[in-house]
């Protein structure tokens, strides 16, 4: 952000490009849809880092908003028979937003752990709904028998179609929360963040604003389970369940909390290792396990937070080195520095 | 809207804060018992006592963080004993920490914004980029020339010395012109250096704000303030002058002959 904006709209520019190039290198129509995959659960653990590194809340309920939104699909298409793109995704970010106010009451009665807990709770109340009222979700069945919908210009039913409207819906969401989080609100929720009190004492409302946050993520979250619905042509409960939530939670912390690219680089290592994993062996969910436990260990703010620290550091030699007589800028500047 | 304890009769200026009645107990253990205090509009006030002696309490209940067990607190005349911390900023009520508490991972100058921001609806903009907003980048820097500290506006807080962070903690809270400024102990664990940029900075600070200082430095009390209150296990036992204080009996034998 600080300094080179020509080469950052560079690199942005290249890495959009390729993004959209993809389908026509003649790859494997295999790693189109883990691709597809990935933009969507991009989504999903961006909108989870708005809470757990921007707003510090920790929050287990997030599957419950993606699931929403699948749902809400699968239910508009085959009891109400109701296959309109976005009125459908109008809705479902309507029923998770709604959904979300009520269970952002309840939750932010407690702080930390209590807040963790009541989450997961509220987070199965959902799972249990998609798992027993089965004449409305099917139950452990879950729901088919709804098709793909073309989007205006994207014809999805074919691989790169879908592939498009997914990366068209990663980047419309990642501009909108890139803007939020750069905003003036973004700020504040930030200070809720790192000190509650003081941001009591100089007049904010904390408890509105993390309020609003809880709900501004799960409408995030919607959005990609309408994707995600759409993608499968199926919805189950699995899709909400606490096995989702704590992927989504390990695609943020991988990638590195609090800078919502790092959460979309998490969902992709998710993605592609979890298949290509799976591939070779049964054991695939402890290899994750260890990739989780090495870099809480050796990368606590995960592998954008190491590259940064790693580019600080080149950096400051790089400046100490023709050092004559003015002092290297980044002892002069912290903010350049490696984060203490 | 009832005023229960008397206001003090030496003069005609507007009542800034009543505190009257104010207990407040954890379990058995009466930290504050029946304190009345009135500090007047513009008012410098210090709390002295020893430790234990419910300054800190006090403190939390004007300020909204704990409610009292019985009592009530009226700013201008108006009740505000269950009115949480963020409502009573709004009305014009700042403070600092024992603890200096400024938000380390960010910028002075984003600090700042922050204080400034606070009482506008600036805050709820979320699709409008921080930079837009010039005017408030603008006023804390002016704010931090006043103090000398506008060269290091881009730092991260924490990188700042613990006497320049104590600064902008009170920065903070003058930048949002309150009525009242509660400080908590705001020279603890400063150099000597230090504390005197910090008492220069709160005696130049023009009179339209009322100052109740807790502090353990009596020169510091006595260099700010003009009206001192004594604590002493949660009761008020005296209030007098600054000059008047030091010929006080019982503050001789709680708090100067105890301590000395």
């Amino acid at each position: 952000m600080t300094g080179r904006p020509w080469s950052n709209v560079a690199i942005i520019g290249a890495l959009l490009l390729l993004a959209i190039a993809i389908p026509r290198l003649g790859l494997p129509a295999f790693y189109v849809s883990l691709l597809t995959q990935t933009w969507i659960y991009g989504i999903l653990a961006m909108s989870l880092d708005l809470l757990v590194g921007f707003t510090g809340l920790v929050s287990f309920m997030q599957a419950a908003f993606f699931g929403i939104g699948a749902y809400v699909v699968a239910i508009a298409a085959t009891r109400y028979h109701f296959t309109d793109f976005w009125l459908t995704l109008l809705i479902a970010i309507l029923v998770a937003a709604v959904t979300a106010a009520a269970f952002a009451a309840l939750a932010l009665r407690a702080e930390d752990v209590g807040f963790i807990i009541i989450t997961l709770a509220l987070n199965e109340i959902i799972w249990g709904l998609a798992y027993q009222w089965v004449s409305m979700s099917g139950g452990d069945n879950g729901i088919t028998g709804f098709l793909r919908v073309d989007v205006g210009p994207f014809h999805t039913t074919g691989n790169a179609g879908f592939y498009y409207l997914s990366l068209t819906a990663l980047i419309v969401c990642l501009t909108l929360l890139t803007l939020i989080v750069r905003s003036p609100f973004g700020l504040v929720l930030v200070g809720a963040r790192e000190r509650p009190r003081r941001m009591a004492a100089l007049g904010y409302n904390v408890w509105l604003f993390r309020y609003l946050a809880l709900i501004v993520a799960a409408m995030f979250a919607a959005v990609a389970g309408v994707l995600f619905a759409y993608y499968n042509e199926f919805v189950g409960p699995g899709s909400l369940s606490l096995d989702t939530t704590v992927q989504i939670l390990i695609m943020v912390i991988l990638g590195g909390t609090g800078t919502l690219i790092g959460p979309l680089l998490g969902a992709g290592i998710l993605v592609f290792l979890s298949n290509a994993l799976s591939d070779i062996t049964q054991r695939w969910v402890l290899i994750l396990g260890a990739v989780y436990v090495v870099t809480v260990m050796y990368a606590p703010d995960g592998i954008v937070g190491l590259v940064k620290q790693l580019a600080a550091r080149a950096r400051s030699r790089h400046a100490l080195a023709p050092a004559a007589g003015s002092m290297p800028s980044a002892a002069l500047n912290p903010r350049e520095g490696p984060e203490r | 809207m009832s005023v229960a304890a008397v206001p003090d009769p030496r003069s005609s200026i507007e009542v800034c804060l009543q505190l009257s009645g104010v207990s407040k107990r954890f379990g058995n253990l009466h930290v504050l018992d029946d304190v009345a205090l009135c500090v007047r509009h513009g008012e410098r006030r210090g709390i002295i006592g020893p430790n234990g002696a419910g300054k800190t309490t006090l403190f939390n209940v004007i300020a909204g963080e704990l409610a009292p067990t019985s009592g009530n607190v009226h700013l201008y005349g108006r009740e505000i004993t269950r009115l949480p911390p963020h409502a009573r900023a709004r009305l014009g009520l700042a403070r600092t920490f024992q603890t200096t508490t400024l938000l380390p991972g960010l910028t002075v100058v984003e600090n700042l914004v922050l204080s400034l921001q606070a009482l506008t609806s600036t805050p709820f903009q979320c699709f409008v980029p921080r930079t837009h907003y010039r005017g408030f980048r603008e006023e804390a820097l002016r704010l931090l020339r006043q103090v000398q500290l506008d060269h290091c506006a881009d730092w991260l807080v924490r990188a700042l010395g613990h006497g320049e962070q104590r600064q902008v903690e009170i920065l903070m809270a003058l930048a949002q012109r309150p009525k009242l400024l509660l400080l908590d102990e705001p020279t603890a664990g400063l150099s000597a250096a230090d504390a005197v940029l910090v008492t220069d900075m709160l005696r130049a600070y023009h009179r339209d704000v009322a100052m109740i200082l807790i502090e353990h430095d009596l020169s510091v009390v006595f260099n700010v303030v003009e009206r001192i209150t004594v604590l002493h296990y949660g009761r008020v036992v005296a209030e007098e002058s600054v000059e008047s204080i030091h010929g006080n009996p019982v503050v001789q034998e709680i708090y100067l002959g105890g301590k000395l």
